[in-house]
């Protein structure tokens, strides 16, 4: 509960900073910018075992666990996906695999990324969202 | 000043450049189908009731007006489909398997005229071969009277305009030579009516595949036409009512074409749509709308001409409708969103025409669609608004 709570207010705050743009462009150049905020991300991870699927255009996430923690780099060919991945990956990293596999998924449908994703992108961020959860479905079996 | 015929341009204010995709409805075809469902709505070719009789008449004369207006000769000549794809599949499947040993395609086919060739087990060299095209997307004639040198039995599936690039095909040239080397042909027409007039004798084409939301009417409507001599050859790839002259335990005896191609109850609605879609054209007149599109055409490409990192994959020359680009270091998809959210509404991927962008090594395009509708509002507002998109993405 904690957890979804915690994941709850991050997505508000970012629901909160979208709402913040009366035109749709000024909305997109935000999320463009936070896709800058991305970190490195070396050109060999960008190959096919680390594409996601369901993504119009590219995303490549990998999964990298500190401790207890598991951490998220991601990057996409595209700008505005990259800043989408951004806010997703924000949310997950730092968190445990018990944690992030206790998570709802539906969460994300707060921050009403209907609005900002088409029907047919949606089925990345579903695709995202799925791979992040077995990255942490993995490490706990191996933790186990 | 046409847009004023079409209630979508009424409703909104999208700049609408995504034409090969589907085109917009006039008002004619709308109201036809509203008129069928609130006036006259009755299943067509069963009951003998009035309604059911005018729903008869006008599907039927739909048909002729459509044989008339592709010049093809005889009514049973046209068969009312689903689509496109429908008809690929309908002749994949009724025609061409287990009767020919090679399938020929352009480079440049839309998915629906390659999956279902995969699906009958073919694939390149081995039942199918592709031919090449030039740096400018031009069919290489050449290399296709080599491959039809090379089999003595093959059968040729070939898009007339391609839809990601605009590109027209030399249909008259492909099927001359098809037919030298007694290859049967079937054109897959998704982009050419809306666009050019088809004429089904001075083509002499075997088979030749419409689609009615591509040409201004209704969605999951389109017809084939399939020349008298091979209606014999085809078999119903479905059965059902509609389609049969006797039924009993024993055996089932079919109707004559075009009867037993279509089972069970049609799109109805649809096929009227078409053919209100069909008789507003000819009411334009396809020299007027050709002049006013192609006018256009050249505008948009001069504009977009002068945009910097612009990079087009043919010239104009021989092509209609489309024009595909990317913008150097910009993915497509970005340049996409951010033009929708300027109302200006564009295509961008890879069209169902993956191959082709394999061979470019793109994963897709910018792709600009338009009718003769599109006037030069649109292309200003386009270019203004991609300039924007450019200026964001580049920040």
């Amino acid at each position: 509960m904690m957890i979804e709570n915690h994941i709850h207010k991050q997505l508000l705050e970012i629901k909160d900073d979208l709402e913040l743009f009366d035109n749709d462009l000024d909305k997109y150049e935000y999320i463009i910018d936070l896709g800058k905020n991305l970190e490195p991300f070396d050109t060999d991870d960008q190959k096919e075992e680390n594409l996601v699927q369901g993504c119009t255009s590219k995303v490549w996430l990998i999964c990298e666990p500190k401790e207890n923690k598991l951490y998220f780099k991601a990057n996409s060919n595209a700008q505005i996906v990259k800043g989408l991945v951004y806010i997703i990956i924000s949310l997950f990293s730092n968190l445990s695999a018990k944690e992030i596999l206790k998570t709802n998924s539906d969460i994300l449908e707060e921050l009403n990324l209907s609005e900002i994703i088409t029907p047919n992108r949606q089925s990345g961020v579903r695709g995202m969202l799925k791979r992040i959860k077995e990255y942490a479905h993995a490490f706990r079996e191996v933790s186990k | 000043m046409y847009k004023k015929d079409f209630e979508y341009f009424r409703n909104t204010q999208n700049v609408y450049l995504d034409n090969a995709a589907t085109t917009q409805k006039p008002i004619q075809v709308l109201n036809i189908m509203t008129d069928y469902y609130t006036k006259y709505c009755a299943n067509t070719h069963r009951s003998n009731h009035s309604s059911a009789n005018k729903a008869t008449t006008l599907y039927e004369q739909s048909r002729t007006y459509l044989k008339e207006f592709i010049h093809a000769q005889y009514d049973h000549e046209i068969i009312f489909t689903k689509g496109v794809t429908e008809g690929i599949n309908f002749i994949a499947s009724s025609y061409v398997f287990n009767r020919f040993d090679t399938v020929i395609i352009s480079s440049l086919e839309h998915h629906s005229n390659i999956v279902p060739w995969h699906m009958q087990g073919r694939t390149l060299h081995k039942g199918l071969e592709v031919v090449n095209c030039d740096q400018n997307l031009d069919f290489d004639l050449l290399h296709f009277e080599e491959l039809l040198k090379k089999t003595s039995n093959a059968f040729v599936s070939i898009t007339h305009i391609s839809n990601a690039f605009g590109k027209i095909h030399p249909l008259s040239e492909i099927i001359k030579l098809s037919h030298k080397y007694n290859a049967k042909v079937l054109v897959d027409g998704a982009q050419s009516m809306a666009h050019l007039p088809i004429d089904m004798q001075q083509l002499d084409v075997d088979f030749y595949v419409l689609s009615s939301h591509k040409t201004f009417g209704p969605t999951g409507t389109g017809a084939i036409y399939i020349k008298e001599e091979h209606l014999k050859e085809c078999k119903p790839y479905q059965t059902g009512g509609a389609t049969i002259n006797d039924v009993s335990y024993e055996k089932s005896t079919l109707l004559d074409s075009p009867y037993m191609f279509e089972a069970g109850t049609q799109n109805i609605a649809g096929v009227l749509g078409f053919y209100e879609a069909l008789k507003y054209i000819k009411s334009i007149g396809y020299e007027k709308l050709h002049n006013k599109e192609q006018a256009i055409y050249v505008y948009l490409y001069k504009e977009l001409s002068n945009t910097e990192g612009i990079e087009f994959y043919s010239d104009i020359k021989n092509s209609i409708g489309s024009l595909s680009f990317n913008i150097k270091d910009l993915n497509h998809e970005d340049i996409g969103i951010l033009l929708d959210k300027q109302r200006v509404l564009v295509r961008c991927g890879h069209h169902c025409a993956q191959p082709i962008m394999k061979h470019l090594g793109i994963e897709g395009t910018v792709r600009v669609s338009i009718a003769f509708y599109t006037d030069k509002y649109d292309v200003n507002k386009f270019v203004l608004a991609l300039k924007k998109v450019i200026a964001i993405l580049k920040k």
